[in-house]
């Protein structure tokens, strides 16, 4: 038992370092690099595409992708050795993650051979930025009751309706979308999947504002936008499969949540502010609470060793991999609200001149909750873990085997 | 990456899942729960033939001469089985203690009995309620004599030696004693997991020997972090078996026309306990790593896995009576002896509380 790359992999780490090492900065001890915020600041997206399409000349691009779609057809331990190379260098922010981790892949299981040809190479070179259209108000963890709809007119269709929490959508030149395409069928069964131009006529973007302020996903509005069919991705009516491919691929590709104060910070934290007048790293209660959060944190860190080590050896991961996220989420608000109890009343402040450690734990309480919701909501999860690990009966489906139109969505009007 | 035990070791914990599946079924610990005996001798000899005992014991000492990641396999497993049998006291605490510390004429005295099992070995540290530091001590040590009073003493009463945390001029010593000689009194104590017994020790004048190439207090901290994470293991092992039941359990039981495994109330706690577990096995994992690489980071390694593995094997034994229901409570539904020996084994070492505050003070170093 070791932490230790096979031969093979150092190999492959080595080679990975070096071309790094030629291309980039490193990053000094304690240094972070930006992240996908600079994408609003002047410049900032063109860096990022300027060093997708460096990696991507070199070969260093979605690595794990075939070759024919301009990857290298490296295995999964090999893209999470580069991800660790690359993180240690200043390099821009990857801002292409949906298009590359889901919407690509989606595209080569159930895309044409045109679009395959049209859309991946422009879409691994960063040249091209993909959106995801796929939750609705009225449809998040239950995405199949999705409404927005298409209708078919000659050689297109035509999309109504509405989209939410589509991260960067004001960036992006494409969006996979799934619609509503037979209301009178069981819901699973009337979906369709398309590409749609998200600069098509009809296409409104309204960000929306976060609770911390940022405005990191959009409300899209679709007024008569009409797609080719040839851009309609697998059958009519068959779009819910090329979803499920892209959710699968959701767990794989949305990274480890990492930036924002640490477990260092924490205890450094407790060393220089006060508890009964002495430090509060002294007092009982605040250790045994920094030693619960270690303790959990330390859990997820060497669960993702195992996960790596099945990956390492060409097996598939064992199911305590999907743990991160249920875990992860919550101990973040967990210790973002701890951390601002041990600032007393500097904790209510968001001035960095007035709280501790430029405010990191309020922007970190702010931004927490979102990650509970995001991507899967921690009752979603305990679902997904409760139905597909432990093999636990499924939910009793009030909508099963009842036609889309007949489904109810709210309160009945007396 | 190669966090993970070897197909060997995995063999090894399959091999010895099969075994206690049909040497040592529950009905074995329940037993020894309701009888007089301290522990099963059938099931102690025919680990002691398999080898298990003798598993990280030097080949010269009479043992099978692997290392700490084959035996945390095999104590998960007996963890799983809640075997009652004085493994730990041997094996994770006497054995250790003379492999640590010992000479080599009392590793030849010592280590081969305790292979061959016809020992059983003992470990005397706790002498009153609360946390046992090196202060607490008040054990004396001197012209090869051993005076104070331990207890409670997990396999006390059928031990046939201890090793004894002792004054010993200016520092803690680790005294071997010979509980069968003069000078010892021993009681069996009631404990609240009756399959793992406990007692009460008082040396007068006890004829006993100091563990040679002990190096004070710093060598007791040693020896309870690799039994802490040899016990971590158990307690993994009991929290999984626990799950495993209770899992089983309600996915038969039915309640208004369905099994209550279907009622997402259930559902989610269920997967909050598996996770739970996997976070405490994870942690155990680490611990074994640093324990058969020989690794510094054992210090901080033993204390995240015992704190987890506690935690988790208590939430499992608490969920398990809660979702049996009301048989969950009663005497012969086998929830109450995952609850027992949950208490037990967070109870052997000191607290998960007082290992969470070892683990601060030894980030803080």
């Amino acid at each position: 038992m070791d932490f230790n790359d096979t031969a093979e992999e150092a190999k492959f780490r080595a080679e990975a370092r070096a071309w790094l090492a030629a291309h980039a900065e490193a990053l000094k001890p304690g240094e972070r690099a930006a992240g996908i915020e600079v994408r609003a600041e002047p410049g900032g997206l063109q860096r990022a595409q300027d060093w997708q399409a460096k990696k991507a000349d070199a070969g260093w691009a979605c690595i794990t992708w075939p070759k024919e779609y301009g990857g290298r057809g490296a295995t999964a331990i090999q893209s999470v050795i580069w991800n660790q190379e690359e993180a240690r260098f200043k390099t821009p922010p990857n801002v292409f993650g949906i298009g590359q981790g889901m919407l690509g892949p989606t595209i080569m299981v159930h895309g044409s051979d045109e679009q395959k040809q049209r859309y991946l190479r422009p879409m691994l070179r960063g040249e091209e930025i993909w959106c995801q259209l796929f939750s609705e108000p009225s449809a998040g963890s239950d995405l199949a009751g999705l409404r927005t709809s298409a209708v078919r007119d000659g050689d297109d269709w035509v999309i109504n309706g509405q989209k939410i929490w589509t991260t960067g959508a004001q960036y992006c030149k494409w969006g996979m979308i799934v619609c509503r395409t037979d209301p009178g069928a069981e819901k699973h069964k009337g979906i369709t999947y398309f590409i749609v131009d998200m600069q098509a006529p009809g296409i409104e973007i309204r960000p929306i504002k976060q609770i911390n302020g940022l405005s990191g996903f959009n409300e899209v509005f679709f007024a008569d936008v009409r797609v080719a069919d040839t851009n309609r991705v697998g059958g009519v009516n068959e779009g819910w499969r090329a979803a499920l491919t892209t959710l699968m691929n959701e767990r794989h590709s949305i990274g480890g949540g990492g930036g924002g104060p640490d477990f260092n910070d924490l205890m450094q934290l407790a060393k220089h502010t006060a508890w009964n007048g002495r430090p509060a790293l002294e007092d009982h209660a605040v250790r045994q609470q920094l030693a619960r959060f270690y303790t959990r944190l330390k859990g997820l860190q060497y669960t993702s060793y195992r996960t790596q080590t099945a990956l390492s050896r060409g097996q598939t991961p064992g199911p305590e991999s999907s743990i991160g996220k249920l875990v992860g989420a919550p101990l973040r608000q967990e210790m973002a609200i701890f951390a601002l109890d041990l600032e007393g009343p500097a904790g209510a402040s968001t001035d960095k001149t007035v709280a501790p450690q430029d405010a990191a734990w309020q922007q970190s309480f702010l931004g927490a909750p979102g990650l509970r919701l995001a991507g899967g909501t921690d009752e979603i999860l305990r679902n997904i873990i409760a139905e597909r690990v432990l093999g636990l009966p499924p939910e009793i489906r009030a909508d099963k085997g009842m036609a889309f139109k007949d489904v109810p969505t709210g309160p009945k009007n007396t | 990456m190669n966090f993970d035990f070897s197909d060997d070791q995995k063999l090894l914990r399959k091999t010895a899942r099969e075994y206690l599946a049909e040497h040592a079924p529950l009905t074995l610990c329940r037993a020894v729960l309701e009888s007089e005996a301290s522990y099963s001798d059938t099931l102690w000899k025919g680990v002691a033939e398999l080898g298990w005992l003798g598993t990280a014991i030097p080949e010269e000492y009479g043992g099978a001469g692997f290392g700490r990641l084959e035996l945390v396999a095999i104590a998960e497993e007996l963890g799983h089985a809640l075997a009652p049998i004085p493994f730990s006291s041997s094996i994770y605490l006497a054995s250790e203690a003379l492999q640590l510390a010992g000479s080599a004429a009392q590793k030849q005295q010592y280590l081969p009995k305790l292979a061959s099992g016809e020992w059983i070995g003992s470990f005397a540290h706790a002498e009153r309620p609360g946390e046992q530091g090196a202060a607490e001590i008040t054990t004396t040590f001197s012209n090869g004599k051993l005076s104070g009073a331990k207890v409670p003493v997990a396999d006390g009463a059928t031990a046939h030696f201890a090793i004894v945390t002792t004054q010993a001029g200016k520092d803690i010593g680790l005294a071997l004693v010979d509980l069968t000689g003069s000078g010892v009194t021993r009681t069996t104590v009631r404990s609240i997991d009756p399959s793992r017994s406990l007692a009460s020790l008082r040396f007068d004048g006890a004829p006993a020997q100091l563990l040679a190439n002990a190096g004070g207090w710093a060598t007791v901290q040693t020896l309870l972090d690799r039994a802490a994470v040899l016990m971590a293991f158990e307690q993994v092992g009991g929290a999984s078996r626990a799950f495993e039941i209770t899992r089983e359990y309600t996915l038969g039981r039915y309640a208004f026309g369905r099994a209550i495994a279907s009622f997402q109330a259930i559902k989610h706690r269920l997967a909050d306990l598996y996770v739970e577990i996997e976070l405490a096995r994870s942690n155990c994992y680490y611990g074994a790593w640093a324990l058969g690489n020989d690794a510094p980071e054992l210090r901080v390694a033993a204390c995240g896995a015992r704190a987890s593995a506690t935690d988790a094997f208590e939430l499992a034994s608490k969920e398990m009576i809660q979702l049996h229901g009301g048989v969950g409570y009663t005497w012969e539904f086998d929830c109450h002896l995952f609850y027992r020996r949950s208490k037990w084994l967070a109870a052997a070492l000191g607290s998960a509380n007082q290992w969470r505050e070892q683990l601060i003070q030894r980030l803080e170093q």
